[in-house]
């Protein structure tokens, strides 16, 4: 650690830190971190981030339940989580105080808004005595600091009313933890000046808050010393910064651009996955449709008409929704349509948790239909790897003729990362290959047209959209012959067509990248298995066990279903297996099924990602009791 | 768009190959039959018409046509009509429905499809049973139905898909009857000129599990006296010689008279393009049931923007504004950074 002098303070330099922004739900902490996070990035930090809130718009007021969190670590060197126990909590009232004070690492820093702190708030959180006179928080650096009575300070000279001022208290604070952490400002100012340019009055007092907290910073003899993060050594390129969601509505623009077929989006709106069709909305010039459905079955169906007609049809839902689509997921898999389902997995069953991740709909993906009825699975890693998870399923859908869920989950809808942008003139293009003219040879010898004559290398059928004339054919969710696609009740063809779709996708294991092991001594003890969002908290977590000396190797999947064709003779390699998974085991199960290897699964199922130290210790007491 | 003009077909080119597999006797023949000797007068192209259908007896009807066809699921036409029609505005979206799959399972579906306006023809086979799952009551079923799901008598209120329809905002509603080829032809032919969705709704004889439903109403020596058609711009009127009519009374009821007694000035004559749809839900109510004499034709056609239309000229406009979409201009309307 440097220290350097400047002015009264010093200024502290740190390799990360972990930041939690807490208030009430009406406290704009989402905005709040949202923007930290923007100016970290624009500033070259590499970060992570947890956006941390509850299903309620707005549960009642200073109560626990309506508290809102957002988590950001920002570092100067490639981190792949939001950070497993905050250094520094922003607490804008005494429930968010109480509501993040375990999470906390030992000794952390608070700084609390001291005007919230009243006997009714105090109530409201369940204190009995105020925390911050009664020596509960001896163990923590305190900044109390009055955020609301000086923003309607800097904001009466504005003109703005005390109640209104108010509202720009998170404005305040994020200019205290600009100064705190040297973030620059002119970012924020600027976001402040466009948003809320058509409200002069809401701008002026935005602006005001946060200069003043920034000052606030600088000229109160509170703080001793402010920090630096300094930037991450990026590999060269243009980045910005890119949450789940977007990356996956902008890999649908992309692959649909790279297919040259219209994008339809049918829809009905879910957490998390709603953003997905706010983002497809607004970009019509990419001549997207997105059409907002009575409910998930027409969402689902829509799109099945659209890729009828040609278009690129895609769905997008969380897992209430995705057990409403799956009859229709089984048609598409009976009429061999290209069609994308997309599922941000959240907390089940039911209702479950909304707005908390989770990843147990992977066994629902695999086996959640009638008859068989098998469907590729593709599974998003990280914020940005949305977007080529997205390009990836649109690919095999169009190339096998196939529906293909697409899973993300809460976590990363939401989180956000640097992501470094692709050149798109070099992502490989999808061919839709429609059927142009007759492939069979009717019984009085004139070509005709058979909408289930498979390509021997793919066994995808044609896709023949309407408007061709010659090409007219009938298909539906009765079985049909193999070959002619007329309805048949033939047992034998029936067995037949079973095994065809079985084969089909299959095939695919084929068409799909090997899995990449990170093993770097080459003689690692224990491999672990990961799939999605749990990457980041792997990767960390396994470099923390191999910094602790123990031969750890790592391979994460993204193809669910069909497995990679190499994936048992890496499992096969490794005498320990560890499959960390947030459900009761799923991938497990999968492996344990397909390859016949003891896989140990590692289950956490709090609606919360797994911390690097979880994976960590789990590593570590795997290797003991193996030992 | 093409300018070639569309070469004449006839009755057979429109029929597939396939064996027809409806019961003999079954109302769905002369509807089948319909469509096919009015589809060569339509001037429409059969690579450009798409009939689409859910399930049940009805829903079979895609595969004795010889144009595209798509035989989904039980109830989701309308809403796969919708992804269709929306993306293939060129096309001629037809939906093949029947009075289980349009107004039980896939009874939101239908709704939507009709507030929406999207531009597709439905007609919904109404044999006021379940014909394919083997003689269950159906929403349209009249109450104290006896059928092996309600051996003692359904005891529900039965819908009515007109005022089902004209309630949902439809701006295209129409009934006829399998009994006359000529009606269905003329009700057919107006609802695919419609711009918009167009619900027809067909009165079809199962004869296998409710034969002989609409016969009161339908029969040869019966329709005169108890079919009531509307006709724009016509007094409502009917009966052999039209000896009865409609009359709006002061209150707003609609009650049939003799138009001996009323004069011929009194019968309220029909308009089914009124922006307000309670006159056209009156008529609809006229009947409870087909065993009164009950209206047919076209209760309302009303022009709406249609759903598909709208959307295109958002796209259109955004094109405009903003030019066609830029991959790399998205990637990057966010704040970027280069790293050196
Ligand atoms: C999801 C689902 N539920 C139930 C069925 C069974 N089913 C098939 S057709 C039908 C009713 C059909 O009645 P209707 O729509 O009136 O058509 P009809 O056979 O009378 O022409 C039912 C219940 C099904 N195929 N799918
Ligand atoms: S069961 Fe009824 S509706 Fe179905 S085919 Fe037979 S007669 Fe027609
Ligand atoms: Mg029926």
């Amino acid at each position: 650690m440097t220290t350097t002098e400047e002015h009264q303070h010093q200024r502290r330099q740190l390799d990360r830190v972990v930041i939690r922004f807490a208030g009430d739900s009406g406290d704009g902490m989402q905005l709040t971190g949202d923007r930290f996070t923007a100016s970290s990035a624009l500033f070259g930090n590499d970060l992570s981030t947890f956006p941390d809130f509850p299903a309620e718009i707005r549960a009642p007021a200073g109560t626990l339940a309506g508290v809102s969190a957002f988590q950001v670590q920002i570092a100067d060197y490639d981190i792949l989580t939001p950070g497993d126990v905050p250094n520094v909590l922003v607490a804008m009232n005494p429930a968010a105080l109480k509501a993040n004070l375990g999470v906390l690492e030992q000794g952390a820093t608070l700084v609390v808004n001291s005007d919230s702190f009243d006997e009714r708030s105090l109530g409201k959180a369940g204190y009995a005595s105020n925390p911050l006179n009664d020596g509960s928080l001896a163990a923590y650096t305190v900044y109390e600091v009055p955020m609301t009575s000086l923003t309607q300070e800097v904001c009466k000279e504005a003109g703005v009313k005390p109640r209104d001022a108010e509202r720009s208290k998170n404005f305040f604070a994020l200019g205290l933890l600009s100064w705190l952490y040297t973030r620059p400002t002119e970012p924020t100012i600027q976001w402040i000046e466009k948003r809320y340019a058509d409200r002069p009055l809401v701008l002026e007092a935005n602006a005001r808050a946060f200069r003043a907290g920034y000052h606030f910073g600088e000229t109160a003899e509170l703080f001793e010393a402010n920090y630096e993060v300094p930037p991450a050594h990026f590999p060269p390129g243009e980045y910005t910064q890119v949450s789940g969601n977007q990356a996956l509505a902008w890999g649908l623009i992309a692959a649909s651009r790279l297919a040259g077929l219209p994008l339809f989006l049918g829809s009905y709106p879910i957490t998390p996955a709603s953003d997905i069709l706010h983002e497809l909305s607004r970009r019509k010039e990419f001549g997207v449709r997105t059409f907002q459905a009575e409910d998930e079955i027409a969402g689902v169906g829509s799109a099945i008409g659209a890729a009828f007609g040609g278009a690129l049809g895609v769905t997008t839902t969380s897992g209430p929704g995705l057990d409403l689509k799956s009859e229709a997921i089984g048609l598409a898999v009976n009429l061999e349509l290209p069609l994308v389902v997309v599922d941000i997995q959240r907390g089940g069953p039911s209702t479950g948790l909304p707005t908390k991740a989770e990843q147990a709909d992977l066994l629902h993906a695999m086996y959640g239909r009638h008859g068989e009825a098998p469907v590729p699975i593709v599974a998003a890693k990280t914020p940005s790897h949305c977007f080529e998870a997205a390009i990836e399923a649109v690919r095999i859908a169009v190339k096998y003729r196939t529906p293909v869920i697409l899973l993300s989950d809460g976590y990363l809808a939401n989180g956000a990362e640097p992501w470094r942008l692709p050149d798109v003139d070099r992502i490989e293009p999808i061919d839709p290959g429609f059927a142009a003219e007759a492939n069979h040879v009717g019984d009085d010898g004139t070509p005709v047209f058979w909408p289930y004559v498979r390509d021997p290398g793919t066994l995808a059928r044609p896709w023949a959209p309407p408007g061709v004339p010659g090409l007219e054919h009938r298909i539906g969710g009765l079985e049909k012959a193999d070959g002619s696609g007329n309805v048949s009740y033939d047992p034998a063809n029936h067995e037949r067509m079973v095994r065809l779709r079985a084969a089909k996708v299959a095939g695919i294991a084929r068409d799909v990248p090997a899995v990449e092991v990170d093993d770097d001594t080459g003689d690692a003890e224990l491999l672990v298995l990961g799939w999605g969002s749990t990457y980041g908290a792997i990767v960390a977590g396994v470099r923390r066990a191999r910094a602790r000396g123990h031969k750890v190797a790592h391979a994460h999947l993204v193809h669910m279903h069909p497995f990679p064709s190499n994936l048992g003779e890496v499992l096969a390699r490794y005498r320990t297996v560890l499959v960390p998974e947030m459900n009761l085991g799923q991938l497990s199960r999968l492996v344990r099924a397909e390859y016949l290897v003891d896989a140990h699964s590692f289950s956490k199922v709090q609606g919360v990602p797994f911390r690097a130290g979880e994976i960590e210790s789990a590593i570590e007491s795997l290797l003991k009791g193996s030992a | 768009m093409t300018t070639t003009a569309v070469p004449p077909t006839t009755r057979k080119d429109w029929a597939s190959d396939q064996e027809v597999r409806w019961c003999p006797g079954c109302g769905d023949y002369s509807i089948l039959a319909a469509v096919q000797m009015l589809l060569p007068e339509l001037g429409v192209r059969r690579e450009n018409t798409v009939f689409v259908s859910g399930i049940g007896c009805a829903a079979r009807f895609p595969y004795y046509m010889s144009t595209y066809g798509l035989h989904s699921i039980h109830g989701r036409a309308p809403a796969i009509a919708t992804g269709l029609a929306t993306t293939r505005p060129d096309l001629d979206v037809w939906v093949v429905t029947g009075d289980g799959d349009a107004l039980s399972i896939g009874g939101n579906h239908l709704i939507h499809a009709l507030r929406r306006n999207v531009r597709m023809t439905i007609l919904m086979f109404n044999n006021q049973i379940y014909g394919l799952t083997k003689g269950q009551y159906s929403p349209t079923s009249e109450v104290a139905k006896v059928t092996k799901s309600t051996p003692f008598g359904s005891v529900d209120t039965p819908f009515n898909p007109i005022s089902l329809a004209l309630g949902a905002e439809a701006t295209f509603v129409a009934r006829t009857h399998d009994m006359d080829r000529q009606h269905m032809q003329e009700t057919f032919r107006r609802a695919h000129e419609h711009r918009g969705a167009a619900f027809v709704e067909v009165y079809q004889n199962c004869n296998v599990f409710n034969d002989g439903a609409f016969e009161k109403i339908t029969g040869r020596d019966v329709r005169a006296s108890m079919l009531v058609p509307l006709v724009h711009g016509q007094p409502i009127r009917f009966g052999e010689s039209l000896q009865n009519g409609v009359v709006q009374r002061p209150d707003g009821r609609l009650e049939i008279v003799d138009v001996a007694d009323v004069g011929e000035d009194a019968i309220l004559v029909h308009d089914e393009q009124r922006p307000d749809p309670g006159l056209a839900f009156a008529l609809s109510r006229l009947s409870h049931g087909p065993d009164e004499p009950t209206p047919i034709g076209v209760f309302r056609a009303v022009e709406r923007p249609e759903y598909g239309s709208s959307m295109a000229r958002q796209i259109a406009d955004a094109q405009e504004r903003r030019g066609a979409g830029d991959l790399k201009a998205l990637l990057r309307s966010g704040a970027t950074w280069t790293v050196e």
